[in-house]
């Protein structure tokens, strides 16, 4: 998994069944010390994140298309929780 | 999934026989400040996007699952034509 911070969303009328309700937002990929890593990306919602929210994402079809709670979607990203705090102690 | 615009079109004739009737198109990757990034690849249209749209495309063989029960063998489909987004 990866964290990253929820920048942007976006709106698309005609899509794939599998996607409709589902909220698709833009997340920025952060290294450990929350500087950018790497281009953002689309992931599918399922916690309720919102922009500037800085997010927990699984980069993986069959995880995400668990935590959109939908077998056989067509999804590779989905945020999976907001996250409170990082700490790195090692 | 990553935000694209269509660019092109492949046209096969001897292909694999799960390809049969699939639609491929060339997509460019794009940041969210419309500047392509990136090598453009082809994928597999699952919406009826076509040349100039902006879309977004699924990665994996989670691009094949619009196609069940055919499993055809791809590894990017798209899988939205973008209205609009918005960053903050």
């Amino acid at each position: 998994m990866q964290i990253g911070r929820v920048v942007g969303t976006v709106v698309s009328t005609q899509k794939h069944r599998k996607f409709e309700g589902a909220k698709l937002l833009l997340v920025q990929p952060l290294a450990m010390d929350d500087t950018p890593r790497g281009a953002p990306l689309l992931a599918v919602d399922g916690v309720g994140a919102g922009v500037h929210e800085k997010v927990l994402i699984v980069l993986e079809g069959r995880a995400a298309g668990e935590a959109l709670g939908r077998k056989a979607a067509p999804v590779d990203a989905a945020i999976v929780g907001i996250i409170d705090t990082v700490t790195i102690s090692g | 999934m990553q935000l694209a615009r269509v660019i092109g079109d492949v046209v096969m004739t001897r292909k694999d026989e799960n390809l049969v009737g699939i639609t491929l198109l060339v997509v460019q990757p794009l940041t969210p400040d419309h500047q392509p990034v990136g090598r453009p690849l082809v994928a597999v249209d699952a919406v009826g996007a076509g040349v100039g749209e902006e879309v977004f495309f699924v990665r994996g063989k989670e691009a094949s699952f619009p196609f069940y029960p055919a499993e055809p063998p791809v590894d990017a489909g798209i899988v939205g034509i973008v209205d609009h987004w918005d960053v903050e």
